[in-house]
């Protein structure tokens, strides 16, 4: 359950409302509400409070480690950083195509990821919210409730996510901590059982599949102005797409739409994501602002993820998702922070059509498994994997030394991308629901839904080791300093008043 | 297939200092033979998630393990637990009680538990367990064999009695 925290300064007219944690967030998150001299919100900053420290991880580890190591990163998403590092490790080696074997195996590890996350995130984190309503009971807003209220849509939400976990195991080779992907492929085939076993399961879950975008549909139809408005903004949209434009969530190029859909960069080669977008940092939070160089800070960020995907493609290369796509986009772009939920459900069902097809694939079952490296080393070895993880587009850069250990290297997460997108939705939903005196527990319940939809993983997305310790400032409305609270790295709380 | 009675399931991510106790439990169980048990599975996973309620199913017993943040547990605490619907979860893993919860939900019994806790201090990415933490994994490795040892001399007497 979440504390409460209301910290009121000594000088109106400037108040500065914390909340802290959220709950049902990974991690842990404060929300900082900056009021102007009405009590209306003039500016919502949602802070990273957890310290990580990615990179320091992993420089100086042998390249070979480092597929299987960064699962370490994240608890909730390690099959993206897994196959995201084998990718930039590819590429840095100068391999040039891993075999077909190697390219479906990961594949299904990948689309059995998309599948099991997408799962536990709405069936577990959001459907409480979306069933009960979001000022319900929070004792029975969870997964227990759902499985109380509604045990069949829990016992689909379990079983979907457990079929997820099976493909990852299978491909992996390992529940946790799978080694499945190494540098230039995979190390092992499906077993004819394996195959068989997954392949039994299909017809089921499409039909879950299927369902579970037929509740969220509902759900909208239900209450329009609620889905329609409920923390909605407009902003550009970023993903990878095929080359002709379909869904891929495991590889393609960078499309960039803005807000009214039309294309604004595409065809970006990976590797060159830097000439692409840039990241900004504020004093304010460890989390960087990634935003498109091309329109400049202000103008330049965007939002990833399923709602960014499911628009950016031109079509979905799955009939029974891209039916549904055509639906969910029936009135053009749709900005709403809650049709995230809807979206996610549109790309669970992709992700089980793509698996049914791969299980066809006879390449699973044998061929070779890696490609070998090239006989001339590359003059600088260095790549990008990017991979569309389930919270949206992961970048893995790695720069491997003449001593085979990365010397370099930068990882830009989900989370990352969507920074400034969850501080607007929280600003849009606290302008609209904050009654300007007090925070009420169902403004509490309004902002932490904003959040949830995007399903933020903020353990995985901070890292700033040997940088800066934590430092709150309190800015008036005349612009002065009220209060600056400084947290070291060891604990301690410094606070001064201006 | 049949189901080992006995479940020992470790909970944390080995890379993030103190957080690597039950992992590092699950090692020296091994180590000492408990894995290649016919009547004993370990299971590890970086947290608990509500597929865990299907590990639960056709077990005699579970143990669940995890390292503690300092104040919630003194040292290292052995103790039953039961099934909790009054215990939201907190993010996106659920608490073993809870666990327990949907297991009751999906299949309408759920097996008695124990929950082994291991007092850890720190939990950055990148470090190894703490002087405390090794201490006190010396001490949870004894208790979860003691735990072990009593369920399958239960479980022998059941089968000599029947």
């Amino acid at each position: 359950m979440p504390v409460t925290t209301f910290t009121e300064t000594p000088c109106p007219p400037v108040r500065r409302v914390v909340i802290d944690p959220l709950s049902r967030v990974e991690g842990h998150g404060k929300v900082t509400l900056l009021l102007d001299e009405h009590n209306r919100v003039q500016q919502a900053r949602l802070h990273i409070v957890e310290f990580r420290g990615f990179e320091s991880f992993i420089v100086g580890r042998p390249y070979w480690e480092v597929p299987v190591m960064v699962q370490r990163l994240c608890g909730i998403c390690p099959v993206s950083h897994h196959l995201a590092a084998s990718k930039a490790i590819d590429v840095a080696l100068g391999i040039q195509a891993i075999p077909r074997t190697a390219e479906v195996m990961r594949r299904l590890m990948h689309y059995g990821q998309i599948m099991q996350s997408h799962a536990l995130h709405f069936f577990h984190l959001s459907s409480p919210d979306l069933l009960f309503g979001f000022d319900s009971n929070v004792t029975q807003r969870n997964i227990m409730g759902v499985a109380a209220a509604h045990p069949d849509i829990a016992r689909q939400g379990v079983l979907l996510r457990k079929f997820g976990q099976e493909v990852i195991r299978m491909t992996a080779g390992k529940r946790v901590h799978g080694t499945g992907s190494v540098p230039g492929g995979v190390n092992r085939h499906l077993t004819h059982a394996e195959r068989d076993e997954l392949a039994a399961q299909v017809p089921q879950m499409l039909a879950w599949c299927e369902q579970a975008v037929e509740l969220v549909a509902t759900l909208h139809a239900q209450n329009p102005a609620l889905y329609d408005h409920f923390g909605s903004f407009r902003s550009n949209w970023m993903s990878i797409v095929r080359a002709d434009g379909a869904m891929d969530l495991y590889d393609g190029v960078l499309r960039v739409r803005d807000a009214d859909g039309r294309i604004l960069q595409d065809g970006t080669n990976v590797q060159d994501y830097l000439g692409l977008i840039e990241e900004a940092t504020e004093a304010w939070t460890y989390m960087k602002f990634p935003y498109l160089r091309a329109l400049g800070r202000e103008g330049g960020w965007y939002r990833v993820g399923p709602l960014a995907r499911v628009q950016n493609c031109s079509h979905i290369p799955s009939p029974r998702a891209e039916t549904q796509r055509q639906r969910f986009l029936i009135r053009g772009p749709v900005h709403a922070t809650l049709a995230y939920h809807w979206a996610r459900m549109i790309e669970m069902l992709h992700a089980m059509e793509v698996i049914a097809e791969l299980l066809q694939d006879e390449a699973l079952l044998g061929g070779a498994l890696t490609a070998p490296l090239p006989l001339q080393r590359p003059a600088r070895r260095e790549g990008v994997g990017v991979i569309e993880a389930p919270r949206g587009t992961l970048f893995h850069h790695y720069v491997i030394g003449d001593d085979d250990l990365v010397s370099w290297c930068n990882l830009i997460v989900s989370t990352t991308h969507n920074n400034q997108a969850m501080n607007e939705s929280v600003r849009v939903v606290a302008r609209d629901y904050f009654d300007g005196r007090a925070v009420s527990e169902g403004l509490l319940n309004h902002i932490e839904v904003a959040i949830r939809a995007y399903d933020p993983c903020l353990s995985c997305a901070t890292h700033a080791l040997g940088s800066m310790p934590l430092q709150v400032n309190l800015i008036g409305a005349d612009g002065q300093l009220l209060e600056r609270v400084l947290r070291h790295g060891d604990g301690r709380i410094e606070r001064s008043a201006a | 297939m049949t189901r080992a009675p006995l479940l020992v399931l470790a909970v944390g991510n080995p890379s993030r200092g103190d957080d690597a106790l039950g992992p590092a439990l699950l090692e020296r169980l091994r180590a000492a033979g408990m894995g290649a048990a016919s009547d004993v599975e370990l299971l590890t996973d970086f947290q608990l998630q509500v597929e865990h309620a299907l590990d639960l199913d056709g077990r005699r017993a579970v143990l669940f393990v995890d390292a503690a943040r300092p104040g919630t547990t003194r040292g290292v605490c052995i103790e039953p637990i039961y099934a909790d619907a009054r215990l939201p979860p907190a993010s996106h893993a659920l608490r073993a009680q809870a666990v327990l919860h949907v297991a009751m939900q999906l299949a309408g019994h759920a097996p008695p538990a124990w929950q082994l806790a291991m007092e850890g201090e720190h939990f950055a990415l990148g470090e190894g367990l703490s002087p405390m933490a090794e201490r006190h994994l010396a001490c949870a490795v004894d208790m979860a064999m003691g735990w072990l040892q009593t369920r399958r001399c239960q479980q022998f007497s059941s089968k000599c009695v029947t």
